[in-house]
């Protein structure tokens, strides 16, 4: 099967770890992944911080860029819930848009993925891929899968982390109390990792729990179903202690 | 609205006072997540949950489609049973209205009837400067109006305070408070209760809200907890009812919805202890329903924005809001806080002060009020939709523009990651300006050696 990945300007950047696993991921299940370079950023923080004519200039070219592809995989919640439920209301259509759980279980039909990581991992349900998205039990079906993982339950998992995108910084009181509680639920677990199947998130929470010292990781799931036993261990620079 | 709320700084500043408020933190925290639970496990009996919710919605929104219709229709029929209607433009025409009906009763003092419109219009100070005192009688507003405070829940209005505060208040400022009172909820509540008997029995003159009206047989619609509401509707001569247009049921038929979606949404019961129901002019009442538009119109008129007057007042988005519950009902500035203040506050208001223009952007967009709402308010989709029309600071404007700019072509954001990645070992630990509120609490991750898209055209994707 041939897929076009739209990695996300986050990844791009910030987490080229993420990408180089997801392609590695999706190979490996038998992909064709096609990456159009001319691709940038899906404009979600333009719209979501009331900027809606740069918006829709980025949902155009997103639109443009993706036109002659039949299915693009997002390794974002976010980022899919924004192309998917808010371009149409800018009055961009786009070719079928999935997010990466989604893609393995719904397209793919696989929910063992071959993967082994040998760790105790929580799962935080990010807010776009929870009720945006709907995506439901899929990433916990597939962590289940993975060989060496135990997976343990976050308490009040359901609960926004408090990022929000610009929030962050325009609330930063509030985006503050909320990630404390987050990250008091994620050590009250005795996870090693803290897993999402978005990287925004992410670098908030990790920002946190690396500024707090608490040891906790975070890693995209898409590192985690990648990994396999010949891999060194999964992480983004900041999770495994080298962030700054 | 309410005047007191004037003048107060933007959303950020009232919630970074209250989130160190460890008290307030602890009762909101309590509160919310209790009613959380109910509402969840009262919602789970119900089998066709998802029909009623939008069941609601649809009766509304035809509702407003023909909102004119409707309220000729209420008019006609509480005119014909009796009672007197009439129409306020703004919470100036409507004090005003309300004033003058009860001064020409002669009477000096009202009770009231928990009510967010008669708030929203601020008439107990309009009344006060007529000389008129009002009293709530509401258990939670009578806390709030002896503490000379301001509410901060829909439902709650005291969340904010315990029974320890709520005790020394009752002491100091309710003069036929017991000497030995203690703060065992039941005590307090007994307290307060023989305080309203004598004022139910005094006064001549009651003023309410209505949760609905209902447009063919003109009957409105009162739904309580505590038995204070029916007291004040049908002891008093005078009843006056000040109704926001919206409030409108064409039928019977319709309202049946909403008996079983409110109680469930609001205070997590299958169903509320008092429900009162009133046509007209009942036997030795003078009854008046004043309609108040205030803003609402201008809602109507705007396509994503009207969803808003669908909203029963259930304060459900609250209680799931997790910045409702870390900021407080204050920090909203507004006799409407919460979810649906920020998308509310802005539309009935303008966005012309720092703190209504700040409304909007006080949600993380999460989701949780969205699917909360009774009658499926996209809270979310109206609070983007507000965004776009607030005013935008200049730095973040050009910012925004500069990110625009870079994404607008592959080869500027290659170029911009290849310098961020350059300068990687140099980049400062704590980010200057605005930025700062970033790194104040958090580490920041580590520019890559190389972007994903360079490390793509490197190698096609790695080893195959
Ligand atoms: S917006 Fe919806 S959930 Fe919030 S108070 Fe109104 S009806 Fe209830």
């Amino acid at each position: 099967m041939r897929v076009a990945l739209f990695i996300t300007c986050v990844n791009d950047t910030l987490y080229p770890g993420t990408g180089r696993a997801v392609v590695s991921l999706l190979r490996r299940l038998g992909c064709e992944v096609d990456f159009p370079e001319a691709q940038t950023c899906c404009g979600q923080m333009h719209l979501n911080t009331g900027y809606q004519d740069e918006a829709r200039r980025l949902a155009r070219r997103f639109r443009a860029v993706f036109a002659r592809h039949e299915i693009v995989v997002v390794p974002s919640g976010s980022c899919a819930a924004t192309i998917r439920e808010h371009y149409p209301r800018l009055g961009v259509e786009t070719p079928r848009v999935v997010e990466l759980t989604e893609f393995l279980v719904d397209v793919l039909g696989v929910t063992d993925v071959g993967a082994y990581f040998p760790h105790r991992v929580t799962y935080h349900p990010t807010c776009h891929s929870l009720r945006g998205l709907r995506l439901g039990d899929r990433p916990e079906t597939l962590l289940r899968a993975v060989r060496g993982l135990e997976l343990v339950p976050l308490p009040g998992a359901e609960e926004c982390c408090g990022f929000g995108g610009t929030f962050a910084v325009k609330n930063p009181a509030v985006s503050a109390a909320m990630c404390a509680d987050k990250c008091r639920a994620v050590l009250d677990t005795g996870a090693e990792v803290l897993c999402a199947a978005d990287n925004s998130c992410l670098t908030h929470l990790g920002g946190a729990l690396h500024r707090q010292r608490t040891g906790v990781r975070v890693v995209h799931i898409a590192e985690i179903l990648a990994s396999t036993e010949q891999d060194k261990p999964a992480g983004t620079p900041i999770a495994s202690g080298r962030g700054r | 609205m309410s005047g007191t709320f004037l003048g107060m700084p933007a959303f950020p500043a009232n919630a970074a006072r209250a989130v160190q408020d460890s008290q307030l933190r602890h009762n909101l925290r309590k509160a919310t997540h209790t009613i959380r639970a109910k509402r969840l496990s009262t919602i789970a009996e119900v089998p066709d949950w998802r029909e009623l919710r939008e069941a609601a919605k649809a009766v509304k929104d035809a509702t407003l489609r023909d909102l004119d219709r409707h309220l000729l229709c209420l008019e006609e029929q509480v005119t014909a049973t009796g009672g007197h209607v009439h129409w306020a433009r703004d919470a100036a025409e409507a004090c005003r209205i309300v004033a003058g009906l009860v001064r020409a009763t002669g009477e000096t003092e009202v009770v009231k009837v928990k009510s967010m419109a008669t708030q929203e219009i601020g008439l107990n100070e309009a009344l006060a400067e007529h000389g008129i005192e009002a009293y709530e009688t509401d258990l939670a507003e009578l806390i709030v109006q002896l503490g000379d405070d301001r509410p901060s829940h829909i439902l709650v209005p005291a969340i904010h305070r315990n029974r320890a505060e709520i005790r020394e208040i009752f002491l100091r400022s309710m003069p036929d408070a017991p000497p030995g009172l203690t703060d065992e909820p039941a005590a307090l509540a007994e307290a307060a209760r023989l305080h309203l008997r004598q004022r139910f029995l005094a006064s001549k003159v009651a003023i309410s809200g209505a949760n609905f009206a209902v447009a063919e047989t003109g009957t409105l619609v009162v739904l309580e907890s505590e038995g204070n509401g029916r007291m004040c509707l049908t002891l008093p001569e005078t009843l006056i009812s000040v109704v926001g247009i919206e409030k409108i049921v064409p039928t019977w038929r319709d309202l049946e919805i909403f008996l079983q979606v409110l109680p469930r949404s609001s205070t997590g019961e299958r169903m509320n202890p008092y429900t009162s129901t009133w046509t007209g002019a009942t036997e030795g009442q003078t009854f008046h329903l004043v309609l108040l538009d205030n803003g609402r119109t201008d809602v109507l008129a705007d396509e994503i924005g009207r969803q808003a007057l669908r909203c029963i007042r259930c304060s459900a988005c609250l209680n799931v809001c997790p910045v409702y519950e870390r900021a407080g009902g204050h920090a909203y500035g507004s006799v409407y806080p919460g979810p649906i203040g920020a998308i509310l506050t802005p539309q009935m208001r303008g966005m012309g002060s720092p703190l209504d223009a700040s409304l909007p952007y006080a949600s993380t967009l999460c989701g949780a009020c969205y699917d909360a709402c009774p009658v499926a308010i996209d809270i979310p989709e109206v609070l983007v939709h507000l965004r776009a029309r607030a005013p935008h600071p200049p730095a973040e404007r050009a910012a925004m523009g500069a990110a625009a700019w870079t994404f607008s072509r592959a080869v500027r954001l290659t170029r911009a990651q290849r310098l961020a990645s350059r300068l990687r070992r140099l980049l400062p630990r704590r980010l200057p300006g605005p930025l700062s509120a970033w790194t104040d609490t958090r580490d920041l991750p580590e520019v890559p050696a190389e972007s994903f898209r360079d490390w793509w055209s490197r190698t096609q994707g790695g080893p195959r």
